[in-house]
């Protein structure tokens, strides 16, 4: 894994911490919506913190693919410009 | 999980909400009075949940219109437009609502989920477009989004700055996209702030749809929906609507002055492949349309109950949806809560919707009354009556 994307994990990693809760532990392999007890809507509310986090547009239709936080955070770094 | 065992949580959520002998999803009504009263579980129940706005199911000129019809054109049309023709009526209704709006043509849907279904994805492709929508909008355009396969923003609910934002991001994409907003909000019973999001779209060169489902009838001086109430008919590209609301029959359209719309009936897959409305909806629809734009008692009346009641519920404590309107939400922090409010309510004699989360925005439930115009004002006052004695049972629950 790069550096970019262990970046972007630990910036990602605050915001999951906000939503699931500060005494939930998770890592990469966790499932948004099992490991995390996201509903649906939950994480399209996180997205939208996502997408300002990281000054990206994540369309909707890209995150039936996603189901860990790593698939998440790949797809950010798919997404992020260059910098 | 196999095909059906994803059902075992749902299966035991609907048992422990039938265990009361109650289903607030699926109440039985076993015979309908009135726009306001229904027999249900043997008691004439007050109904404050049905968005029967201006109360126009029972107008004598539709019921005399759906007569003449059943007589003249039978009751069905047996499939879709394209296969088997366009009925005089279809073709009618869709120029009254052209007229209505002022606007080059509509097209008429069988149901108003079916009109934001088939605009949405016959306007947007898979590859090519983007989709802008609130976050808040009703479930028929997400999924009308889904169906296109275009690439979907969300914005957050009523935020002009968020869409801005949004928008700068998509770069050159942004011009071409197509922004989706509602006239009220079916949850909180909100309106849009239309005409800075009509600035937004101009300065981005985007297109714009508003989904006037809960506003036709209840805005405008002609009832034509936070359009017509903004001035600012001919700045929206594509404007949604449903019959099944303010006009008391079942269906949707869309109006425009984009030629395209028009193409829209070869390509849209919604509209294409679904059985058209049948004459006496049709019938119904067109009698309700002139009631509609000329119902200024009816509009005045309807937001004298809703204001009366919304200022009663608000000085009660309850919480409630940013600003007064027919929808008046009441938001309860939990299911319990909701449902021990709801089932009051019904012990008082009212019906109200009971929505829970994550059905709702934010993470609550609501309680949610629809105010009409032909509410009397005693009924109104049943209504307040109960929920100042539910007051406390909300709270505890």
């Amino acid at each position: 894994m790069t550096v970019k994307y262990d970046e972007i994990l630990d910036r990602l990693g605050l915001h999951l911490q906000q939503v699931a809760g500060t005494k939930l532990e998770f890592d990469e392999d966790t499932n948004l919506i099992e490991g995390l007890g996201l509903d649906s809507y939950k994480v399209l509310d996180l997205m939208l913190e996502v997408e300002d986090e990281f000054d990206i547009s994540v369309p909707m239709n890209l995150l039936t693919d996603v189901h860990t936080v790593r698939d998440l955070a790949q797809l950010i770094e798919q997404l992020k410009p260059a910098q | 999980m196999t095909l059906l065992s994803k059902f075992d949580s749902l299966a035991a959520d609907r048992a422990a909400l039938l265990s009361t002998g109650f289903d607030p999803f699926g109440i039985p009504i076993e015979q309908i009075y009135s726009p306001t009263e229904a027999l249900i579980k043997g008691r004439r129940i007050l109904l404050a949940g049905t968005n029967n706005y201006l109360g126009l199911t029972f107008a004598p000129e539709c019921i005399q219109a759906v007569h003449e019809a059943i007589d003249r054109e039978g009751t069905g049309t047996t499939g879709s437009r394209m296969a088997n023709g366009s009925f005089a009526g279809h073709r009618a209704l869709e120029q009254e609502l052209a007229d209505f709006y002022e606007c080059r043509s509509a097209i008429v849907f069988t149901t108003g989920y079916q009109a934001n279904l088939a605009m949405i994805s016959g306007l947007a492709r898979a590859g090519e477009d983007t989709l802008l929508i609130d976050a808040d909008c009703h479930a028929s355009i997400y999924d009308g989004c889904r169906l296109s396969g275009a690439d979907v923003i969300r914005f957050r609910h009523n935020n002009v700055a968020d869409l801005d934002k949004r928008l700068r991001r998509l770069g050159d994409r942004a011009a071409g996209a197509l922004i989706i907003v509602e006239g009220i909000y079916s949850m909180l019973g909100d309106r849009a702030p239309l005409a800075d999001f009509v600035d937004l779209k101009n300065t981005y060169g985007s297109y714009l749809l508003v989904d006037e489902a809960h506003s036709l009838g209840v805005l405008g001086h002609y009832g034509r929906g936070l359009v017509e109430e903004t001035d600012l008919i001919n700045e929206v590209d594509f404007i949604v609507g449903t019959f099944s609301k303010s006009l008391g029959s079942t269906g949707g359209y869309c109006a425009s002055n984009h030629p395209e719309l028009d193409l829209l009936r070869y390509t849209s897959r919604p509209f294409v492949f679904t059985a058209s409305p049948p004459p006496t909806v049709v019938a119904s629809t067109r009698a309700a349309l002139p009631l509609l734009r000329e119902g200024v008692v009816l509009r005045k009346k309807l937001w004298e109950n809703a204001r009366r009641l919304y200022q009663h519920l608000d000085g009660l404590g309850y919480k409630l949806g940013p600003e007064p309107s027919p929808v008046i939400a009441v938001l309860l922090e939990s299911r319990e809560q909701a449902r021990a409010l709801w089932e009051g309510l019904f012990e008082h004699g009212i019906y109200v919707n009971l929505i829970f989360a994550p059905a709702t925005p934010g993470n609550e439930s609501l309680v949610r009354c629809s105010v009409s115009a032909v509410h009397t004002g005693e009924q109104i006052d049943h209504i307040c009556q109960a929920f100042a004695e539910l007051r406390e049972l909300a709270s505890a629950s």
